[in-house]
């Protein structure tokens, strides 16, 4: 018995040492990424590139999401209103579900899943086979040079990915009420002014800001933390993508709860 | 004769283990220095603090006559460009082509047109042997040698005055191990009105042996010996007969 207490407080006692190590290493990763934002060169084009890479290669894979997932929302909504023929009010329940919790948590979850791995994958390869060590050999800071155009580039697509979820999902929810539900569209529409302000759009972009930087900052530091070879790279990939997700849905929570007081 | 790298009762810790054990030795301005030594002896330990990359638990070293203990961060960051390093793989950028490799250094820290920089690039690529047909290959597209030769023409762009080659034959067959030695000694050659200073790190001693002017034995963290390669040859130390009679 005594025995069992001792193993449980050695092992709950390393598990806080492991997560007291890991969160003062990303506090570091994090530190060096805020000290090199503000030191030149400013690398656009690297920039650029990654806006192009975690923005526009999202895209479709965002919108087939978004049309699905307003679909879906509309099927539902419609089902549990008219039961108490309160048809008018599924536009703009579908609309403020999107912009305040699914678009940016959805498109969050889906950047995780495709840009998040793969900063980690590159990032991670190119340790493994001494290319980062080549940068820092030149003279070139790895983080500036890999992670900070990386974390810019995610911060910045992430709220533009999630307005654009917002639109595709309200067009599917429409084409669904509209054209399946056979809801007029008078009705579908009269009670978006009501319901729908600037503050619920804004605090869906807040959201994905947050979102897009967590993101980008876990995906970085898994790659830049890979150790052995392809192994650490697949495990430092599987890692970012888990705990973006999770913290993706931690930080949701939080979020609208402060959010909630503010705006 | 003139040193390219000063260590003076250099000596690192990793925790409680002892890497580098009060090394004293210097590095021959303009010649070709083989650290030669067992695998775990404290070779990339070393270069790594030749680089700068790593700091001496105490002692110093120096290069160039610069002290990398006193000298601030990023001040090292600009002496890192008096380098040129092969690595084992090669390490190239796999997002880039090869000439594209080759550019790099001189995108990133010249002033020069993208048509000086293409020239100078393809000038580089040809000096090492390659052809102009592999220009626009990437790195997964090239045999081992031809990526050593890549490396080391991406190593020599900003025009080092030390150029680091870290187990330069490791892992590749015979003719290609006998191409990048002969790669290294026609680059000292071609180089030496400069007097650029080539350091090797290996433990391939028959290469050793004939590229070297002087080579140096680490064992357990320490210089064993240090002499002229027709010395060396000629050593009575035990673990280094065992190296060179194996």
């Amino acid at each position: 018995m005594g025995h069992t207490l001792k193993n449980n407080i050695e092992l709950l006692g390393r598990v806080v040492i492991d997560f007291t190590k890991e969160f003062g290493h990303f506090a570091n990763h994090l530190t060096k990424i805020v000290y090199w934002f503000f030191r030149p060169p400013y690398r656009f084009d690297l920039l650029f590139e990654q806006l192009y890479f975690i923005g526009n290669k999202s895209l479709f894979i965002t919108c087939l999401t978004s049309s699905f997932s307003g679909m879906v929302m509309c099927f539902q909504t419609y089902n549990g209103f008219k039961v108490i023929s309160a048809d008018t009010f599924i536009g703009p329940i579908v609309a403020i579900s999107l912009a305040k919790e699914l678009a940016p948590v959805f498109t969050g979850l889906i950047v995780a899943g495709r840009a998040g791995s793969a900063m980690s994958a590159q990032i991670g390869s190119m340790k493994v086979t001494e290319q980062i060590d080549a940068l820092e050999v030149m003279g070139i800071n790895s983080y500036q040079y890999l992670a900070l155009p990386r974390i810019i580039a995610g911060t910045l697509s992430l709220p533009i990915l999630s307005c654009i979820f917002l639109f595709i999902g309200n067009i599917g929810s429409w084409l669904i009420a509209t054209k399946v539900l056979m809801i007029e569209e008078v009705v579908f529409f009269s009670k978006f002014s009501d319901f729908i302000f600037f503050e619920d759009i804004l605090q869906g972009i807040i959201k994905a800001f947050f979102f897009g930087f967590v993101i980008s900052a876990i995906g970085t530091y898994q790659g830049f933390n890979v150790e052995g070879g392809a192994l650490g790279v697949g495990k430092a990939t599987n890692k970012s993508v888990v705990w973006s997700m999770v913290i993706i849905l931690v930080l949701d929570f939080f979020l609208t709860t402060v959010l909630a007081r503010i705006l | 004769m003139e040193s390219a790298i000063v260590c003076k009762n250099l000596t690192k810790y990793f925790g409680t283990h002892r890497v580098l054990n009060d090394l004293n030795f210097n590095i021959a301005r303009g010649k070709i220095t083989t650290i030669l030594g067992f695998s775990g002896a404290g070779k990339s330990t070393l270069l790594k603090h030749i680089l700068g990359l790593e700091h001496p638990t105490s002692g110093e070293i120096s290069v160039l006559g610069q002290n990398l203990q006193n000298i601030q961060k990023l001040e090292l960051r600009e002496f890192r460009r008096k380098f040129g390093m092969l690595f084992q793989y090669a390490a190239l950028f796999d997002s880039m082509s090869a000439l594209d490799n080759v550019a790099f250094p001189l995108k990133e820290f010249t002033k020069l047109s993208k048509k000086e920089i293409k020239e100078k690039a393809e000038a580089l690529f040809l000096s090492v042997g390659l052809e102009s047909r592999s220009f626009h290959l990437y790195p997964g597209e090239l045999s081992g040698g031809m990526r050593k030769r890549v490396g080391l023409a991406r190593a020599l762009a900003l025009d080092p005055e030390i150029l680091l080659y870290d187990e330069p034959t490791t892992g590749l067959d015979p003719i290609t191990t006998k191409m990048v030695n002969e790669l290294i000694v026609s680059t000292s050659e071609r180089l030496k009105d400069r007097a650029v200073t080539s350091v090797i790190i290996s433990h391939d001693i028959r290469a050793t042996l004939k590229i070297s002017d002087y080579v140096a034995f680490l064992d357990q963290g320490k210089i064993v010996e240090h002499l002229p390669v027709n010395d060396f040859k000629e050593s009575t130390n035990e673990k280094i007969r065992s190296f060179i009679d194996l």
